[in-house]
């Protein structure tokens, strides 16, 4: 505190400098004070134009004119963008804006002063002040725009400074708690969700930007009344401004791949810089006024720092899935690959996005390359050709066998001379992922234990010899596995008996473990039930079920899935297991599981989806297009063991026949009653999307909601979240316009 | 290397192929299209990258003179172990002998008189896919006898029935129900039930043959080796051991390793390892095995001991076995002839091989498919068709080779005619010697003018 009145007491004059606007301003410091609901609102129009067009024209050549006719032209849409721009830049603002004056604008040293003048009146609050520095505060970010408002808008200037310094002040507390929330964030992540470890990513956490975005609609949608109150010739321009918003948010979402490059740096410092470095954070930008040098150093310093991490986490995203109607990267991907396929020559037109192989061909090509392929673990080699030649199926198993092999890898593993054993094994992994892709596409399942590994491998402390590191990668495969996996099942069936009553006719599709657990378990207990096994082709999978459960005792019913419209009526219950929970709340399941879900529904007979919670993910679907497996197609055509049946023989390449078989379909939510995770049973219905998103590895709206009850002010936190939010938009947009 | 340990049995100096070996020439350094047999084998494993091998050789002379070829030959490109040891011990006592030699998980036991272009690897893949003890590469029994070419005379070969292989596999052709071998098949063919029963269906083929290439589990083998004693080769004894025990298994592995590391640990890690091995088991296709292991039948707590017994079968390659003269005339024929492409040799627009080196008279011709080695001379009007002729051979004028192998350093007198041969090295035939389907050891000398049909004309043996 001592530290910033002194730096206060240097910058003082130099904001005075600046803040030549300040007289036009009305004495607004009530309300600032008065909450930061209805100060959010006004910026909404006025403010953020000048900001948004500030970093546009950071090189400060053309000036006034040019400036006032643009403002004039496209003052509020800009603006409402930027309203939530503001707000974001607050988390930063304490180094951020300054940190890009100094570095580039000519106009750095008033406006580095100013972001100072800022920072110390979020401290000081004190009424008299607040006018300049808030002023100064919006000089310093938006430098040229700053001067521009003034002079383009005479009329309305006094207002729009209100708004400004509203803004400004406004702004200042969401930055505590959003600074505060975004390094909980992260640490709870680190600790609970070891899946999803790049928690606060833009690009990664789609679940949290989606979370931000209904924040800031509702915050939007509340705020409306207020801006009308506040500025009622700015309606239609809010309109209009909603529209934009819209569309920046579609560019803004095409631009963050391509800019994330770019902006990491800075996004990283603002996002993830978090918890612990908020204070040091602070502290460079206070002492920028003495020394204006100082700070920038200290940011890049940051920022270097930060962008070590952020590119770890990169590595964990997992890329841009594959379209296989894109020839180009389909092109590349085969030179890479090591299993030979050969595509199939009739495709499916729906699906030409997925890859259309011919099968039979791979594994006798893969198993006579078994020698060949040097660098291959031979664990990893065995369990790929389990893949492919389908004797491992199911998201548990494989996600097993994927994960037992790695740690064979990790085993064997030693580091090569002048490699650093994280790097180099992520590489290796990767490698091997590939190649399981190229086997089998991965289930969801497996890609969020690969993932969980890649952050473990990132993790890892460079303390740790390498024999401890293997040790330490060993335990924490092995403690996915059980955890996640075995006891979660295990936590799945205690929560799922309880649903299962005497009496009861539970009815399942396919084979799924959890299910086939929670049966026996049920059965162990004593409880009277029956079991009807809805089964199809061509995996007949239920029928190892059924053996299974036949020979443990229980009473079956078998059929097939063409009768499930007439067993329906005798069931009371329909059990299911899934390959993943979407956020959205469909389901993605084996094919046939949604059929099965639908005619429950109809029969009105509640629908439980047991699913482990690491197979939940953060896509959206919302059909079995856009991503599906697709199956041997021969498989379909052929009756094994009736030869008599055949008619299909040898229609198989023909022109105008296409064969389909879809691995996977998608059940919509509305056909789910409840989901059953290791977390506990969730009501699905309406509110699956919600409930789903919320499991779905506690994503950042989870977290970022939970704080928001714990602090003391709950309206600024969401803000401060819908702040963050926007601010990576605009700086995409920011981005986007430079030349 | 994916864990895998390659042995490969050379052989000593077979009976079966009596006036062809001999001492100075075991079977393993046998000219097939001039090159030994073995280097087939060596050449297919090192194409595969299986780089460190075992060799074992029966008999110590032949093991020094393999040896000693090997390290001439492949000196700097295989890391090649030569271990004798002594004659007619078997393949099983073969793999005994050198059974503190293997430390890798699964053991490739290749017969060093296989030409052929299997990759190994697909054996071995299968092998790992399944888990299984045991792994057998099966081919198509190939033709037999010299091929009718339009020239040649269309009459009836003699060949010798009997000799397949009867085999069992089960739908999905990939294991092992059932093996017979040629001597066995005089008697009725006695099926498990169980097995039958098990597999559901059985197809019984005879058009396959054992290429004696195998796949082993170690520790199985080298129990099985431990335990039968009596057993003298891998593929009349080893092998259909292992397939007629397949589900009362008396070997230690049953498909899932047993979690012996981790007894010492907590009993929760114990459940959960049960539990994930349960999910691994059920999300795994179950073979016939399994579904036998756990039958309906037997109690729960009654766990039948099973192994698998997988076969690979190579459908379009090129696969034989040198273990008889016919095999060897075959292969020779095939080399140069059907499977020319399969093995590296270029051919020259004739469809033939001929050295440099090697000098041709007036109106000689050398049909299709033939070879001649370096430095070798023929004389005036001579015809050579689908023939290996070795290498500093001197053939004088009016000389008709069709059908034959005609090794090194073989002189030939004018005016022979030599069809559905095989001349060893150092054999001298005086003039108009006739030979038809003779077979003439290593220095012989064959008098002038004398005809010979069906004959094997070798040395006296001290």
């Amino acid at each position: 505190m001592d530290a910033r009145r002194s730096s206060r007491a240097v910058s003082d004059p130099k904001v005075r400098h600046v803040g030549f606007f300040t007289p036009n301003a009305p004495p607004l410091p009530g309300r600032t004070r008065s909450g930061p609901r209805a100060a959010g609102s006004p910026p909404l129009s006025e403010s953020p134009a000048s900001n948004t067009l500030s970093p546009v024209m950071i090189p400060p050549p053309h000036h006034l004119s040019d400036v006032a006719a643009r403002t004039a032209a496209v003052p509020v849409p800009d603006s409402a963008f930027r309203r939530t721009d503001d707000g974001d830049q607050v988390p930063v603002g304490s180094y951020n804006p300054s940190e890009s004056l100094l570095g580039t604008s000519p106009v750095a040293s008033p406006t580095s002063v100013a972001g100072d003048g800022e920072l110390d009146f979020s401290e000081e609050s004190s009424a008299g002040w607040h006018r300049r520095k808030d002023s100064g505060k919006f000089a310093s970010s938006f430098p040229s725009g700053g001067f521009k408002l003034t002079t383009a808008k005479g009329p309305q200037n006094s207002a729009a400074k209100a708004k400004n310094l509203a803004a400004a002040s406004d702004a200042k507390k969401p930055l505590d708690v959003s600074e505060k929330s975004g390094g909980v964030v992260t640490e709870v992540q680190d600790e609970l969700q070891p899946t999803s470890k790049q928690p606060l990513k833009a690009k990664t956490t789609k679940a949290e930007r989606r979370a931000l975005q209904e924040a800031q609609r509702a915050a939007k949608g509340a705020t409306k009344g207020q801006v009308i109150h506040d500025q009622k010739h700015r309606m239609n321009p809010v309109s209009v401004l909603n529209l934009l918003w819209l569309f920046k948010l579609i560019l803004s979402l095409y631009f963050c791949v391509t800019l994330t490059k770019h902006k990491s740096g800075s996004k990283s410092a603002t996002v993830s810089g978090g918890g612990a470095p908020s204070k040091p954070v602070k502290q460079p930008s206070h002492r920028k006024n003495a020394v204006s040098v100082v700070p920038s150093v200290a940011v890049s310093e940051k920022k270097g720092s930060e962008r070590a991490p952020e590119k770890e986490r990169k590595k964990d995203v997992p890329p841009p899935r594959m379209q296989f109607d894109d020839k180009n990267r389909v092109e590349k991907a085969k030179k890479r690959s090591v299993v030979h396929q050969t595509e199939a020559i009739y495709r499916v037109e729906l699906f030409r996005h997925l890859p259309q192989y011919e099968h039979g061909t791979q594994l006798p090509d893969l198993e006579s390359k078994f020698f060949q392929l040097e660098p291959m673990h031979p664990a990893i080699y065995k369990v790929g050709l389990q893949y492919l030649a389908g004797e491992i199926s199911g998201g548990n198993g494989r996600c097993i066998a994927m994960l037992k092999s790695f740690e064979e890898v990790i085993r064997d593993y030693s580091t090569p001379r002048e490699k650093t054993l994280s790097r180099d094994l992520t590489a290796k992994i990767s490698s091997y992922v590939s190649f399981f892709t190229e086997c089998r596409p991965l289930s969801i399942s497996m890609g969020n234990a690969i993932r969980f590994i890649k952050s473990r491998i990132a993790k890892l402390p460079l303390s740790l010899s390498e024999s401890e590191a293997k040790a330490a990668l060993c335990a924490d495969i092995n403690s996915f596995i059980n955890e996640k996996i075995t006891l979660a099942d295990r936590v799945i069936v205690k929560h799922a008996v309880s649903k299962v009553k005497d009496g009861d006719v539970l009815l399942t599709y396919g084979s799924s473990c959890v299910v086939e657990m929670i049966l026996l378990h049920a059965h162990e207990l004593g409880k009277q039930f029956r079991v009807v096994i809805v089964d199809s082709r061509p995996k007949f999978e239920g029928q190892t079920l059924l053996r299974r459960l036949v020979a443990k005792g229980l009473s079956c019913t078998y059929t097939h899935i063409n009768a499930v419209s007439y067993v329906m009526h005798e069931v009371t219950k329909v059990l299911l297991g899934a390959a993943s929970v979407l956020s959205n709340g469909t389901v993605y399941s084996r094919v046939g599981t949604a059929s099965v879900a639908m005619v429950a529904h109809a029969f009105r007979i509640p629908v439980l989806i047991c699913c482990e919670a690491y197979k939940f993910h953060e896509r959206v679907q919302l059909d079995s297009i856009c991503s599906n497996e697709l199956g041997d197609s021969d498989a379909i055509v052929k009756v094994p063991g009736r030869m008599d049946v055949n008619y299909l023989e040898n229609l198989a390449n023909r022109e105008n026949l296409q064969l389909l078989n879809l691995m996977y379909d998608a059940t919509p939510s509305d056909y789910v009653s409840m989901i059953i995770t290791d977390y506990g049973m969730k009501r699905s219905r309406r509110s699956a999307s919600r409930e789903g998103k919320k499991l779905a590895l506690a994503s950042a709206l989870h977290t970022v909601k939970r704080l928001a009850m714990a602090s003391e002010d709950r309206r600024s936190a969401a803000r401060g979240g819908e702040e963050m939010m926007a601010q990576s938009m605009g700086r995409e947009m920011e981005e986007e316009m430079k030349p | 290397m994916m864990d895998f340990q390659v042995v490969v049995l050379a052989g000593g100096t077979s009976k079966n192929l009596v006036p062809l070996v001999s001492q100075e020439v075991p079977k393993a350094l046998l000219p097939v299209a001039n090159r030994p047999v073995l280097s087939y084998v060596l050449e297919l494993l090192e194409l595969n990258n299986l780089k460190d091998l075992i060799v074992v050789v029966e008999g110590e002379d032949a093991a020094l003179r393999v040896g000693g070829w090997i390290s001439g030959a492949y000196v700097d490109r295989l890391h090649v172990e030569v271990a004798a040891v002594p004659e007619d011990v078997g393949t099983a006592g073969a793999i005994r002998a050198i059974a503190h030699h293997l430390t890798a998980n699964d053991i490739l036991v290749v017969s060093g008189d296989i030409v052929s272009d299997v990759p190994p690897g697909a054996v071995a893949a299968a092998h790992r896919r399944h888990g299984a003890v045991v792994t057998a590469m099966l081919c198509s029994t190939p033709v037999s006898g010299p091929l009718e070419s339009g020239s040649s005379s269309g009459k009836d070969k003699t060949k010798k029935a009997g000799r397949y292989n009867l085999i069992g596999l089960d739908p999905t052709k990939q294991f092992l129900l059932y093996i017979a071998t040629g001597a066995e098949l005089e008697k009725d063919i006695r099926i498990q039930k169980s097995i039958l029963r098990a597999a559901g269906q059985m197809e019984i083929r005879a058009d396959l043959m054992d290429a004696h290439l195998y796949a082993f589990k170690r520790s199985v083998l080298l129990e099985v080796l431990d335990q039968k004693e009596t057993f003298h080769s891998l593929r009349r004894d080893v092998l259909p051991y292992l397939v007629r025990s397949q589900l009362r298994s008396e070997v230690l592995l049953n498909g899932v390793p047993q979690p012996e590391e981790n007894g010492n640990e907590k009993i929760g890690t114990q459940y959960n390892q049960i539990m994930q091995s349960q999910i691994l088991a059920n999300a795994s296709k179950p073979s016939f095995h399994q579904l036998y292991a756990l039958g309906p039948n037997n109690g729960p707590d009654l766990v039948r001991r099973t192994h698998k017994c997988c076969v690979y079968i190579a459908n379009n390659n090129y696969c034989a076995r040198l273990n008889s003269i016919q095999a060897f005339s075959d292969i020779n024929r095939d080399v140069i002839g059907e499977a020319r492409n399969l093995f590296g040799y270029s051919f020259s627009a004739q469809n033939n091989i001929i050295h440099p080196s090697a000098e041709l008279g007036l109106k000689t011709t050398v049909g299709p498919y033939c070879m001649l080695g370096e430095g070798s001379q023929m004389g005036d009007k001579c015809s050579v068709k689908r023939s290996v002729i070795g290498r500093h051979c001197r053939i004088g004028s009016n000389v008709k080779v069709v059908n034959s192998v005609v090794m090194n350093h073989v002189t030939i007198g004018d005016g022979c005619s030599i069809q559905g041969s095989v001349i060893c090295s150092n054999v001298q035939l005086q003039e108009r010697v006739v030979l038809k389907d003779c077979q003439v050891g290593a220095s012989f000398v064959v008098t002038a003018g004398s005809e010979c049909k069906g004959e094997a004309l070798a040395k006296k043996e001290k």
